[in-house]
């Protein structure tokens, strides 16, 4: 089976985000390995992209900085980052970036350096289902997920998305883009019950959590709870002095995800 | 002035060999199938076409002159040039016969908001102007370097109705004006259309594009034909996104006596690193929707670009001149800041028409190439836009101190 679908068996899954590079490799390396410490049952790395169109300020912000650290930034280099994460630990790793990214390195190449160093998934928001057929089977045949996102306008896409993913299914909490927020679509838990009539793939929501209260709400709904900005925020805030926050922030967030909610 | 005929493409798939689709996020999935489907609908609805002519025709002064540019013909020695003269249009420029088609399926899909990217303010403008025509609301996103550099056109704009968002994300420039546009449109898809500016983007708008702008090569098959009885030797157009040129190129497509030349922003030089030409320089990518050419790095990060004409500076071609240059059924060459400054105050002095720097770009081709072609031949070049808004940066090209 799925090792990202693995994670969600018996318990709701926590999947905080940070961005590849920033602040710098090494940097990169603690982050990583300070998620999973605190309890983290996936960790999402960003591959920095010059143009992230789906992801807001916050992210931006992160990937810029990534960039402006090293504009020409090679794959290999991230390949090498998560080389060194292996040796401290082996949390399920899932990359989000895209297409073109991926395109550039070769699909072959780049799903086959996935398999070798344990990244399990791949995260692509410009890559929607009608387009997924070009990178599908490569990375099905290096047991690399597709993980799908499925929005609150996704309607009647919602069980075709559903039939194909693999993995995990992200569902997109609210319109726009990634960032903290107060306020979620109406709806999400309908949403949910479609895909699980569909699929046994587990969901976790994200875009804008960023609260163990939200944490605690949102998992309610789905199997998992992502959170990106949040820890991105941490990340620039706290620079060198990073790991230890985001180590703490995982334990609280993780505690929330499987917490019974205040009624 | 015939009916613009939207069913030229037979291809709708959306695809052009391997370039195209619609590389998009999930957000805007359905939106971009609705307006598919309406497009596919009304592109065939006998009033859709009956209203799309009477604007071409009365609001956007269509059809416009295929200009015997005789002056340049004798000065230059070798074929004969006929302009495409698309700096007459209302708001002076081709951005017009786009702007038109795709705001009116906007109000037939029921849209009341338009939203659009610019660079340099000329699609902008032209947006502003329908919106303000059909009474629809308006945004505009334009990077901050571009509206501090064109002030006179965001003031254009705000005075036709439009509110004008300064993109301060990325490098500030057109492509983060359209990662600004995509993500305002994810979260308001209900009443808002994207109106994409050139023949760029995810399917539809490849498609859309090259059909409301095909009515540049439609007129001047005909006009041609009338004046001489005989088809172009060559069709010249500036490709920045590549609007103006698909269509100057459309209705050529198919006969393959036809040449095709693309006039890409060489910059400083194709060479350089500050250029945006793209074809010569760039390759395959999936970025802003599509697969297509792209001037990027090696790890696939989109480079910044260059050129003095702020309506040449993207990174990318639309999907269909990536397909063209592929086969070789169009060939793209790149013009220096140099050259294209040069033809500027060429074709004002020889005939007379202060044309966009764009354009300049097409008529320093038309240049070299026509004294090396015999005098039978035929070139017809578009002029995309006319050139009033280029002569204060072109004076300061030349170190000409003038007043604003
Ligand atoms: C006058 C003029 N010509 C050409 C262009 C380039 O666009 P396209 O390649 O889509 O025709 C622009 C863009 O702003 C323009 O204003």
């Amino acid at each position: 089976m799925s090792k990202l679908t693995d994670a969600f068996k018996n318990q709701k899954a926590f999947i905080p985000f940070v961005a590849a590079n920033d602040p710098d490799f090494e940097g990169t390396v603690n982050n990583v390995v300070a998620l999973a410490k605190g309890g983290a049952d996936i960790v999402e790395l960003g591959i920095p992209f010059s143009d992230p169109i789906a992801d807001g300020p916050v992210i931006q912000a992160a990937d810029l900085r990534a960039l402006k650290a090293d504009p020409d930034l090679p794959m290999d280099t991230i390949f090498d980052m998560v080389k060194e994460i292996r040796k401290q630990t082996d949390v399920p790793l899932a990359f989000l970036t895209y297409l073109n990214i991926v395109f550039q390195y070769g699909y072959e190449a780049f799903t086959a350096r996935c398999e070798e160093l344990g990244i399990y998934g791949l995260v692509i928001p410009d890559m929607p289902l009608e387009e997924r057929g070009e990178l599908a089977p490569i990375a099905e045949k290096h047991n690399v997920d597709l993980i799908p996102l499925v929005t609150p306008i996704s309607a009647d896409r919602i069980e075709k998305i559903a039939a194909a993913a693999t993995g995990f299914i992200y569902v997109v909490s609210s319109l726009g883009v990634t960032g903290e927020r107060s306020e979620f679509a109406n709806g999400l838990a309908d949403l949910v019950n479609r895909i699980r009539k569909v699929t046994d793939v587990p969901t976790a929501i994200g875009f804008g959590i960023h609260t163990p209260e939200q944490a605690t709400e949102m998992a309610q709904i789905a199997d998992g709870a992502i959170v990106g900005s949040a820890c991105v925020n941490i990340v620039a805030e706290y620079g060198r002095q990073a790991p230890a926050k985001l180590t703490d922030y995982t334990k609280q967030m993780k505690a929330a995800v499987n917490a019974n909610p205040v009624r | 002035m015939t009916e613009l005929n939207l069913e030229l493409n037979k291809n709708t798939s959306g695809r052009y060999g391997e370039y195209g689709g619609q590389y998009i996020p999930e957000t805007l999935m359905n939106e971009l199938d609705r307006m598919t489907k309406a497009y596919e609908h009304y592109k065939n609805d006998p009033e859709f076409k009956t209203e799309l002519h009477d604007l071409l025709v009365d609001y956007a002064n269509r059809p416009s002159l295929l200009y015997y540019a005789e002056r340049m013909t004798k000065d230059l020695g070798g074929a004969q040039i006929y302009l495409k003269r698309e700096d007459l249009n209302h708001t002076g420029a081709h951005k017009i016969n786009n702007v038109i088609g795709q705001a009116l399926l906007a109000k037939h899909m029921g849209k009341t908001r338009l939203i659009a990217e610019t660079g340099a303010g000329q699609h902008g403008v032209a947006t502003a102007t329908i919106a303000a025509y059909f009474g629809m609301e308006c945004e505009i996103f334009m990077g901050k370097k571009d509206t501090d550099r064109q002030r006179l056109n965001v003031y254009r704009m705000e005075l036709l109705g439009a509110k004008v968002h300064p993109v301060t994300s990325g490098s500030m420039v057109l492509k983060d004006a359209i990662n600004a546009a995509l993500q305002d449109w994810t979260k308001r898809v209900d009443d808002t259309f994207y109106l994409m500016g050139s023949a760029t983007g995810p399917h539809p708008y490849p498609l859309m594009v090259r059909d409301f702008q095909s009515v540049i090569s439609q007129e001047s098959k005909k006009q041609l034909k009338e004046k001489t009885g005989k088809l172009p030797d060559m069709v010249v157009a500036c490709v920045g996104g590549g609007s103006n040129a698909i269509g100057s190129f459309a209705n050529y497509i198919d006969d393959p006596s036809v040449q095709l030349v693309g006039a890409e922003a060489a910059g400083k030089g194709v060479e350089t690193e500050l250029t945006a030409a793209t074809v010569e320089r760039g390759s395959d990518g999936i970025f802003h929707g599509m697969k297509s050419m792209f001037l990027q790095n090696k790890t696939g990060q989109i480079n910044p670009v260059y050129s003095i004409s702020a309506g040449l500076d993207y990174p990318g071609v639309g999907p269909e001149h990536a397909y063209l240059a592929k086969t070789g059924r169009a060939q793209y060459v790149g013009i220096t800041d140099d050259e294209a400054v040069q033809a500027f105050e060429y074709i004002a002095k020889t005939e007379g028409i202060v044309a966009a720097i764009e354009s300049c770009h097409a008529v320093a081709y038309v240049e070299k190439i026509a004294p090396k072609m015999r005098k039978d031949q035929i070139i017809v070049c578009t002029l995309s836009g006319r050139g009033d808004k280029d002569v204060a940066s072109i004076a300061k090209y030349r170190g000409v101190d003038i007043d604003e």
